[in-house]
């Protein structure tokens, strides 16, 4: 078995962290990189299989030189094997389709043709949730999206997955494919370890993996687009067939809040708090899509 | 579909001393090993007085079964060791050590979360060797059995696990040992409790303070008045940068004074004896508590059934000797024996008669005959009366008995009586030895202590609030069955975390009103609970540990 996670940097959204500039743009500068929040659905999803199955496990990504945070965390989550990075100045600005034909080569380019490959569910910048899927249709491989659990039949050849449908009910259902294949794990994937050899593995790999994880750098293999044998015209912005007609600014939050103290003990006040929350308790599956 | 149950050739449960040394054992005779632990880490859940012994007699020691044992996991060698007995402020001390050293290749003083985990990480190499290793965060909550017969063991966290040979070494509140029947948790009297405090202290202050060097160390134990009439004593033992003082009482004890133990601790705390080495700036790391077995009544002389056989506490095996406590040596040995017994069983290729073996073994070694000695059961069917009792007592207040004491004192036989582990053994459970004969030695022999103490000791509530705790919210691991203040009301005081006039422990004593009528009842939250398995005994309550990972988190031990 060889697995190969995706996963990306983005801007680490969170309050505090993040910084804009006057006109709203986003400061990648001045704003941290972080993994992709949903990529470690997919690490998680990755892990269960190499520990159930074994073999190795590749984490690949395309992004600038400075990910070595991103992929240094990978590589920890998942005890990875080795890491790849897709990285060049021609490769900037490239949009999902662009960077789904990169990423695409660059898994047909691993010596070890991948039997499953692992993608999360959007990103946190871009949230189109493409990249997974066109990087599959340039494979021409099978795809199973909203994945909530796994299992591979290695002498079959074949991966069984329960997938969540969500419609005007939520519907989980059981559907089959023919390896090599594209797993996009769901945010509900829980992985599992109810054998004791299982957790057992899980301990090995971490021993392993501690002092690789330490020099992540030397087993990091980073290729630019002439390793890819990619066409310009085809990557980065060029090949990006994306337009975006505009950017709405972020509306800011204002500078100063007002608080009002409220003394647990008082019931009166803990229910006007809770009133005045109701309307967004309301709204939370809303928000949530 | 029990045969997709994952196979070990052994499985224990339980990484203490009695867990390492039978799953190490195991191992290196090449047997496939299992270690299950519920704690986040080995010795996270253990607490310990603790001095670890390593008898001449003994077929192992802990050093042997794990070289560099000493070097890595122990703290300093205890080289002085005194017992003081008060009467108020007056305390007469005895040097003690001739008599510790008898039949003591070496003790050591141990913090449990170090020395555990240390050992954890030697066992699961060894273990892993065999295909098998040692997990923590799995608690096992159950016996698996087959037409009867006990084949494996169910866990919480896992699938359930067969294996030939089960090995519970899960301790005081063993609940595999209750579960086959082999241990009950019903009779106060069977059980101390141990409630402890680890004190921070610089290594330099320590080695001025008690005028010892950074290779030496000292045990102080405590009797008298001090402790209310509450029958056991207590103890101060030096680490490396710390002190560990606590005290261990009988529980019957415990109950029948309604004694709130925390403050029997903090009596010890601020007595003046202790104030020479704590100074003022007390500064606290840990509060602690746990159940003990006393072997003499405890210790199954039969502890085995089917694959499964109990060591170390889940068998009852803590030896008080007198004032010595030996429980991890004990269990040491009788993890190796179980092993050993297994290993036997295995190459016979009679693997179910490890359990008759282990038995055969705990008794050619002479181990059974130190935890239950005959001469106890002798002296104790003499002495554990109340008449007897009471006869001694004013035999002893009267002057007569008063002049007695001065004059053996004279002639060195009261420091050589309590050096003697052969009378120790034998001392009846009454008050006479823990509180009468060390108050009247103290009146009629002691000096006043000169120093006074200034500690300033934090709250229950502050002890409560500084442990570590992984809350199980929605997951009690104790239920109340009864919780009439008749049945279940002793909890009150006896639980370490929790006091009569005092809202946030686990344990309240509450009155309802209902129908004009008033009941007097007990309300329990498990939040802070110590897992110390007090009120296992002394309430009427379904007990189980948390799930594994959860519950407290012992950083000291
Ligand atoms: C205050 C005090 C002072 C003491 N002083 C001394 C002393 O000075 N010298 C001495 O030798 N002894 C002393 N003892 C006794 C000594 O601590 C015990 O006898 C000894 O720890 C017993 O070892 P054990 O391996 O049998 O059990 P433990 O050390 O209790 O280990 C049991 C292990 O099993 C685990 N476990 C329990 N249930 C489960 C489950 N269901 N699933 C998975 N894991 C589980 C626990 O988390 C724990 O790690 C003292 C005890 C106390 C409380
Ligand atoms: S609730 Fe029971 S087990 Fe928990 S600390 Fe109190 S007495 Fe001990």
């Amino acid at each position: 078995m060889h697995s190969v996670v995706l996963t990306k940097g983005v801007p680490d959204f969170r309050e505090g962290q993040v910084a804009f500039d006057e006109d709203g743009h986003l400061e990648r500068g001045n704003t941290p990189t972080v993994m992709n929040p949903n990529d470690k659905h997919a690490l998680r999803t990755a892990l269960q299989t190499k520990v159930r199955h074994g073999g190795s496990l590749s984490v690949m990504s395309m992004g600038p030189p400075g990910y070595g945070d991103v992929l240094r965390e990978a590589m920890e989550t998942v005890y990875a094997d080795d890491l790849y990075l897709l990285s060049d100045r021609e490769l900037a600005a490239s949009d999902t389709w662009a960077t789904a034909i990169t990423l695409a080569t660059g898994l047909q380019k691993l010596d070890d043709t991948p039997d499953l490959v692992f993608a999360g569910f959007k990103t946190a910048d871009g949230e189109t949730g493409h990249t997974g899927p066109q990087a599959c249709w340039c494979l021409d491989w099978p795809i199973i999206t909203h994945v909530v659990a796994l299992d591979v039949d290695e002498d079959d050849s074949t991966v069984r997955a329960k997938r969540l449908v969500e419609g005007d009910i939520e519907e989980i259902e059981t559907v089959e494919a023919p390896m090599p294949a594209f797993i996009v794990a769901d945010p509900e994937f829980e992985p599992t370890y109810r054998k004791a050899s299982h957790r057992l593995t899980l301990k090995d790999l971490q021993a392993e993996t501690a002092e690789r994880a330490e020099n992540h750098e030397e087993h990091l293999t980073t290729w630019d687009h002439a390793d890819l044998n990619l066409d310009p015209d085809y990557i980065g912005l060029d090949g990006s067939p994306t337009i975006v007609s505009s950017v709405d600014p972020i509306p800011k939050a204002p500078a100063e809040r007002e608080a009002t103290m409220v003394d647990p003990d008082d019931g009166e006040g803990m229910s006007e708090v809770f009133e005045a929350m109701q309307p967004f308790a309301d709204g939370r599956s809303a928000a949530g899509d | 579909m029990t045969e997709d149950y994952e196979h070990y050739e052994a499985v224990v449960v339980g990484a203490g001393p009695g867990g390492a040394a039978a799953a190490a054992t195991l191992a290196r005779n090449g047997v496939e090993t299992v270690v299950l632990e519920r704690g986040v880490d080995a010795g996270s859940k253990n607490v310990t007085g603790g001095l670890i012994y390593a008898e001449e007699s003994a077929p192992y020691t802990i050093d042997g079964i794990f070289p560099g044992f000493r070097e890595h996991a122990t703290e300093r060698p205890v080289t002085d060791y005194y017992i003081h007995n008060i009467a108020g402020e007056q305390v007469r001390t005895f040097d003690i050590t001739d008599g510790h050293e008898q039949d003591t290749e070496w003790a050591d003083a141990v913090l449990r979360r170090k020395m555990d985990s240390w050992m954890a990480r030697q066992v699961h190499e060894i273990t892993r060797e065999t295909g098998g290793g040692l997990l923590t965060e799995v608690k096992v909550n159950g016996l698996l059995e087959e037409d009867g017969e006990i084949v494996g063991v169910t866990c919480e966290e896992l699938d359930p696990i067969k294996a030939d040979f089960v090995v519970a070494a899960d301790g005081v509140n063993s609940e595999l040992a209750r579960e086959a029947g082999l241990m009950d948790w019903e009779e106060p009297e069977e059980w101390f409790q141990g409630v402890k405090a680890v004190v921070d202290m610089p290594g330099d202050t320590i080695n001025e303070r008690f005028g010892i060097a950074d290779d030496e160390g000292e045990a102080h134990l405590f009797s008298g008045d001090l402790y209310d009439g509450v029958r056991g004593g207590g103890f101060l033992y030096t680490n490396q940068d710390s002190l560990c003082i606590g005290n261990v009482f009988h529980l019957d004890s415990i109950v029948e004074e309604e004694a709130e133990v925390q403050d029997l601790l903090d009596a010890l705390l601020t007595h003046p004896v202790l104030a020479q080495w704590l100074g003022d700036d007390y500064d606290e790391r840990e509060y602690s508590a746990k159940l003990v077995p006393d072997s003499k009544k405890a210790a199954n002389p039969s502890p085995h059934q089917g694959r499964l056989v109990l060591v170390g506490d889940a068998g009852g095996q803590m030896q008080a000797q007198g004032p010595i406590i030996k429980g991890m040596n004990h269990a040491v040995t009788a993890g190796a024996l179980a092993a050993e017994a297994f290993v036997e069983a295995r190459s016979r290729g009679e693997p179910d008669s490890a359990g008759e073996r282990y038995e055969r073994r705990l008794h050619d070694e002479g181990v059974m005959a130190k935890l239950r000695p005959a001469r106890y059961e002798v002296a104790s069917a003499l002495g554990e009366n109340d008449t007897t009792t009471r006869l001694a007592e004013r035999a002893l207040d009267s002057s007569v008995g008063r002049l007695g004491v001065r004059m053996a004192d004279r002639v060195g036989l009261l420091e050589r009586a309590y050096s003697s582990p052969y009378l120790a053994t034998m001392m009846p459970d009454t008050k006479t030895p823990y509180v009468t004969l060390p108050t009247i030695i103290g009146e009629e022999l002691g000096a006043t202590v000169e120093a006074e103490s200034t500690v300033e000791l934090p709250s229950l509530e502050e002890r409560i609030g500084d442990l570590t705790y992984d809350t199980d919210v929605g997951n009690p691991h104790i239920v109340v069955e009864d919780n009439s203040f008749e049945a279940s009301g002793a909890a009150v005081t006896a639980c370490p975390v929790s006091a009569m006039d005092y809202g946030g422990g686990c344990y309240r004593d509450e009155t309802v009103q209902s129908n004009g009528d008033e009941k007097r009842v007990v309300s329990l939250d498990t939040q802070p609970c110590v897992e110390c398995g007090t009120c296992a005994i002394v309430a009427d309550t379904q007990w189980e540990h948390p799930r594994g990972g959860k519950g407290v988190e012992f950083r000291e031990g």
